[in-house]
């Protein structure tokens, strides 16, 4: 039993990301005849005895990080985090960061070393045209590093943001995509058997749904 | 290269029906909407919008029904409209698999919704749909008003003004539709929606009019919108997603292959 908790910390749609998950592991089970089990929870134990968990988020961070702080969320991930795999996803990525500046500042879990910056009002393209904010739509992403979640997914595959704030990455090397938006942006990371994406895997059609079953795939390792 | 401007078919839906008619030659039942939003996300679909329009609030349940249904099938953004009157309605949609919800007369008659929607539910899932008419204005610039109630209600709200606010308010995208172009086939009222691209810093979504592919270019090219939608030219198979997408790629417009 492939078993895959999908932390559920009261931050709107988990909907799309659970049946995206539930949809790639009805494939995966139809071929290798193990049963995949997706769950929506809060609860740590069940959390624990997940073989994966999925760390979504959606919304403004200061809500989601009171909620994760409420949940004790945070140390979820960071027993998680130790030991199988896990995938981030959006907010939950930029969570994963030191700091942010939405919201008039807001510490993050600090897992990885880098802030979460606005994209401001006045984001212009190369050709100095201005540019909306948020992103959102399906964008080109660079694959910068070889990983396992890449497998099979062609590089500059469009995937599907919609965002107002961006990661940016002290550690560097960490990165494992980028986008173009006004600037060159981080659209995936990968720590150990942690990846995470800005955009949304599970909004991505059929790039989205490969990276989420070379998900469920994973042994955390690369 | 990046980001793609979007292509996004709408569905009307009446009582979990899609309405309107849509003829796709080789799906078994052609107003079943979770057929269709298949259909379409598989044609290369970049959203789906699913309007409701049924007419008796009681039978929400089913729309939600709907929703779930497509929701577990269909890997692309889905927005949905028509109807939502609370931040209950909002969260019952988003929790069946919606990813956006549209609101249009809601939004006019309390304002407050919107901010309140997009404090709880972030702004990315907050669409301000806005029917807009020309009014006469002898001698001055073109000017615009708000209509409501599926563009049949007057409401004296300027549109500039109106689409400025909702942003303040934390509209994270515009859907514009304009009442003299829509169901005419006479392409977008660019000039519009040019306007309102201008006025705001989130993505416009450029609605009503088309009739052909150059409308759907013309949109983006000179309506400065960054996605657009349509209906009938996709329903009634004048022309698939994929042509559009082609057509708009001899444009010089980047899309999503």
């Amino acid at each position: 039993m492939n078993k895959i908790a999908v932390i559920d910390y009261g931050m709107g749609n988990l909907h799309s990301v659970a049946k995206a998950l539930e949809h790639v592991g009805n494939e995966l089970t139809a071929r290798t005849g193990e049963p995949t089990q997706v769950l929506v929870t809060a609860n740590p134990e069940r959390i624990a005895t997940a073989d994966r968990v999925v760390f979504p988020g959606v919304g403004a961070i200061r809500d989601c990080m009171a909620e994760i702080h409420r949940l004790n969320v945070g140390e979820i991930v960071a027993i998680a985090m130790k030991s199988k795999p896990v995938l981030a996803i959006c907010v939950g990525m930029q969570a994963l960061m030191q700091v942010s500046e939405e919201n008039g500042g807001v510490d993050c879990l600090g897992f990885m070393k880098g802030k979460v910056r606005y994209f401001g009002d006045s984001l212009l393209d190369r050709q100095g045209q201005r540019l909306k904010v948020p992103h959102m739509g399906w964008n080109q992403v660079k694959q910068t590093r070889l990983h396992p979640l890449w497998k099979d997914v062609p590089d500059k595959s469009r995937f599907y943001f919609v965002h107002s704030y961006y990661v940016q990455m002290d550690e560097v090397e960490k990165i494992t995509g980028v986008t173009d938006y006004g600037t060159e942006l981080v659209a995936s990371l990968a720590d150990n058997n942690i990846f995470a994406t800005q955009f949304h895997p599970e909004k991505s059609q059929t790039s989205g749904l490969k990276l989420l079953s070379n998900f469920l795939q994973w042994d955390g390792s690369c | 290269m990046g980001l793609a401007k979007r292509i996004i078919p709408c569905l009307d839906c009446d009582n979990g029906r899609v309405v309107k008619g849509v003829r796709f030659v080789d799906i078994r039942d052609a107003g079943d909407p979770v057929e269709v939003s298949k259909r379409y996300c598989e044609a290369g679909a970049d959203e789906i919008t699913f309007l409701d329009i049924t007419a008796s609030h009681q039978d929400r349940d089913t729309t939600v029904e709907t929703v779930r249904a497509i929701a577990s099938q269909v890997f692309i953004p889905l927005t949905v409209g028509g109807g939502i009157r609370t931040l209950e309605d909002i969260r019952i949609l988003l929790n069946a698999g919606a990813d956006k919800v549209s609101i249009n007369t809601s939004a006019v008659k309390n304002p407050e919704l919107v901010k309140q929607a997009s404090a709880r539910f972030g702004s990315q899932c907050i669409v301000v749909a806005v029917d807009a008419k020309q009014v006469p204005a002898s001698g001055e610039m073109p000017r615009w008003e708000i209509f409501t109630h599926g563009g049949r209600k007057a409401t004296g709200i300027e549109l500039l003004g109106w689409v400025k606010r909702m942003v303040d308010s934390g509209a994270g995208e515009i859907l514009l539709t304009s009442m003299d172009r829509d169901g005419t086939k006479k392409g977008f009222d660019l000039a519009l929606n040019r306007a309102v691209s201008e006025a705001v810093c989130v993505p416009l979504i450029a609605s009503g009019g088309v009739g052909s592919l150059e409308h759907l270019a013309e949109g983006v090219l000179l309506g400065h919108a960054d996605a657009v939608l349509a209906a009938s030219i996709f329903h009634f198979q004048e022309y698939s997603i994929q042509q559009a997408k082609q057509y708009m790629v001899s444009q010089g417009i980047e899309v999503r292959l």
